[in-house]
C-alpha cells in the first residue's frame, strides 16, 4: 500500500501502483472540476455550441445582472439576517448545552438537527400547511429566512459548542467573577471571545448555506421572493446555456470568499492550539 | 430553582420558542394533515400499499444504494492516496475535490447537464470519434452521475480522517510477517477503516434519499421520491399524500442519519 519512503528505507522512484492511483485520483478531480471550468467557459463565450473561438463577451454577465440582479440582493439579505437570527439563538444555547449537558439539553440537541436530518421538502410543507393562510407573512422574504434559520441553526450551535467544550468555561468564568465581572461582562468579554474560532466557522457555514440553499427555499419563494439557487434552477429550465452558465459564474464568485476563508480559519485554528499546547 | 438555572433558562428561551414555533408546531400539523386524507392513517403506508408510490420508492433506494457503494469505493481509493502520500500539487487537488461541497443540488444537475447533455462534453467527444452523439443526463444514468459529483467530496474528506488515524505500526508488523499489499489492505486498513466507511456510507445514502434539486434541474423521467412528493403537492394539490410521503422519508433519512452518528458523531447535512 505505501508508496511514500519510510524513515530509514532507501527511497526509490514512484512505482506503478503510485502512478495508478494517481492518475485515478487525478481522474475523480477532473470529473469535477471539469463541468466548472466548461460552465465558467460557457457563461463567458458568445457562442457555446461554436466553442471559445466565437469569441469572449461579458454579455451574458450583463444579462443576468440585469434579469437577475434582485435576487442576487436578496440572497444577500436573507444570508445576513439568517446569520444575525443565528447568532442570537444559537451561541446563547451552545453556551447552556456547554456548561448545563444533562438529558434535557441533550434531547433538545438532538431536536435542533432535525431539520437537517429530514428533506427540506418536508419541513417546507410543514411550514406552508401552517403558516400559509398568512399572506403576508407567506409572501414575504421573512418565510424563507425562518426556513434558513431552522437549516442553518444547528450548524452554529454544533460549530460553537464544540469550541466550547473544548475550553474549561467554568474556570474562566469564575475567575472573571472573582474580578466582580457581572454576567454580562463575562459572557461578552470572557465567554464569547474565547468562542471566536467557532463562531466565525459557524457564521461562515450559516452564510454558505443560506446563499445555496434550494430544497426548502423553492418551496417558500413567491415570484417576487427568489434567491439566487430558485433564479439558477430558473434560468437552467428556460434560459440559453450561456445565460445559466454567466449566472452560475455569478454563484461560483460569491462563494469563493466563503470557502477561502473557512479554510484559512481551520489553519489558523489548528495553529493557534498548536501554540497552546506548545507544540 | 437557583439564580444560574434562571440564567440557563433564558438564555435556552429564545432557540427554544423559535424551534417549537417554526419547526416542532408545523410538524405536528404535518402529520396530522398526513392521515387526513381519503385514505386516512392508511395514507402512512401508501408508500408500500400504493404501486405507484411503491415503484418510486424502490428506484430511490436502488438509486441511492448504488450511488453509496461507488461513491464509498472512488471516495477511499483517492481518500487513501491523498492522506498517505505527499507529492507536488496534492493540496491543489484537495481543495479542487472539496470545492463542490458548497454547491446546491441544482447547480450539480446543471454539472452534469455539462457533462452528459445536449450540449455536454461527453456527447461532443462520442459525436467526433463515433458519429454518436451520447446524451445521458436526463437518464437514470445522469442522476447517478449527479448524486456521485455531490457525494464524493464529503466522503473523501471522511476517509482522509480516517486515514490520519489508522495505526501505522499494525500495516507494518502485517508487512514484516510476510503479508502482501492485497492482503495488508483487506486484513488490516479496511478493517481499521470500517466504521468511517459504514457511517459516510449511512450519510450518502441519506443524502441520495433526501436530494431534490439535482433531480429537479434534470427533469428526468424517473420519479424519484422527492421528485413524487413535490409533484402530489403542486400538480395534483395532494396535501395528505406529499404529507405522509414526505414524513417518511424524513424517518427513512433520520433513521440513516442516526446509526451514522452512533458511529461517527458529526454534524452531518442531508442538502443536495
Amino acid at each position: 500500500m505505501m508508496t511514500r519512503a519510510s524513515p530509514g528505507m532507501k527511497r526509490r522512484g514512484p512505482g506503478p501502483r503510485f502512478v495508478a492511483q494517481l492518475l485515478f485520483t487525478v481522474l475523480v478531480c477532473a470529473f469535477l472540476v471539469v463541468p466548472v471550468v466548461l460552465s465558467v467557459l460557457a457563461g463567458l463565450s458568445e457562442n457555446f455550441f461554436v466553442g471559445v473561438r466565437s469569441g469572449l463577451t461579458l454579455r451574458w454577465v450583463g444579462q443576468v445582472w440585469s434579469m437577475y440582479r434582485d435576487s442576487i440582493f436578496l440572497s444577500l439579505g436573507i444570508a445576513i439576517a439568517c446569520l444575525a437570527v443565528t447568532l442570537v439563538l444559537g451561541v446563547p444555547i451552545a453556551y447552556v448545552l456547554a456548561r448545563r449537558p444533562s438529558r434535557a439539553t441533550r434531547l433538545f440537541e438532538e431536536l435542533l438537527v432535525l431539520p437537517v436530518a429530514v428533506p427540506g421538502l418536508a419541513t417546507a410543507l410543514a411550514l406552508i400547511l401552517f403558516y400559509g393562510e398568512w399572506r403576508g407573512f407567506r409572501a414575504s422574504w421573512t418565510f424563507i429566512l425562518v426556513g434558513h434559520v431552522l437549516f442553518t441553526l444547528p450548524f452554529m450551535a454544533r460549530s460553537v459548542l464544540a469550541v466550547m467544550a473544548a475550553i474549561d468555561l467554568a474556570t474562566l468564568e469564575e475567575a472573571a467573577a472573582s474580578l466582580g465581572a457581572g454576567f454580562a461582562a463575562r459572557f461578552f468579554g470572557v465567554i464569547v471571545p474565547n468562542a471566536r474560532y467557532g463562531i466565525l466557522a459557524g457564521a461562515l457555514m450559516v452564510v454558505t448555506l443560506s446563499v445555496g440553499e434550494f430544497n426548502i427555499t423553492w418551496m417558500l419563494h413567491t415570484p417576487l421572493t427568489k434567491t439566487i439557487p430558485v433564479g439558477l434552477a430558473d434560468s437552467y429550465a428556460s434560459m440559453r446555456l450561456e445565460i445559466g452558465s454567466a449566472y452560475t459564474i455569478v454563484f461560483f464568485l460569491m462563494i469563493i470568499p466563503l470557502l477561502i476563508g473557512m479554510q484559512w480559519l481551520s489553519r489558523e485554528r489548528t495553529s493557534s492550539m498548536a501554540k497552546r499546547h506548545g507544540g | 430553582m437557583s439564580r444560574g438555572d434562571i440564567r440557563f433558562g433564558l438564555l435556552a428561551l429564545p432557540a427554544l420558542t423559535v424551534f417549537a414555533a417554526f419547526w416542532l408546531l408545523p410538524m405536528a400539523r404535518l402529520v396530522a394533515v398526513g392521515a387526513s386524507g381519503p385514505r386516512g392513517v392508511a395514507a402512512y403506508a401508501a408508500i408500500v400499499t400504493d404501486a405507484n408510490y411503491f415503484a418510486s420508492l424502490v428506484s430511490t433506494v436502488v438509486l441511492s444504494v448504488a450511488v453509496t457503494f461507488a461513491t464509498l469505493i472512488v471516495s477511499g481509493i483517492a481518500g487513501m492516496f491523498l492522506q498517505r502520500n505527499e507529492f507536488f500539487g496534492r493540496n491543489v487537488l484537495v481543495s479542487l475535490l472539496t470545492f463542490p461541497l458548497a454547491f446546491p443540488g441544482v447547480v450539480v444537475g446543471f454539472m452534469v447537464i455539462m457533462l452528459a447533455g445536449r450540449q455536454g462534453l461527453i456527447g461532443t467527444v462520442t459525436d467526433a470519434l463515433f458519429g454518436i452523439k451520447l446524451v445521458f443526463a436526463y437518464s437514470i444514468a445522469g442522476l447517478f452521475l449527479g448524486y456521485l459529483y455531490f457525494s464524493i467530496p464529503r466522503v473523501i474528506l471522511t476517509v482522509m480522517a480516517a486515514v490520519e488515524k489508522l495505526d501505522r505500526a499494525l500495516e507494518e508488523a502485517a508487512r514484516s510477517l510476510g503479508a502482501n499489499p492485497w492482503q495488508v489492505l483487506r486484513d488490516v486498513v479496511l478493517p481499521g477503516l470500517r466504521p468511517a466507511l459504514i457511517s459516510a456510507g449511512a450519510i450518502c445514502f441519506a443524502t441520495s434519499m433526501g436530494a431534490f434539486g439535482t433531480a429537479f434541474t434534470l427533469a428526468t423521467n424517473i420519479n424519484v421520491l422527492p421528485i413524487t412528493i413535490y409533484t402530489e403537492f403542486t400538480n395534483y394539490a395532494n396535501f395528505s399524500i406529499a404529507a405522509a410521503l414526505s414524513l417518511v422519508l424524513g424517518v427513512i433519512t433520520w433513521a440513516a442519519l442516526a446509526f451514522a452518528r452512533t458511529l461517527a458523531g458529526s454534524t452531518v447535512a442531508a442538502a443536495a
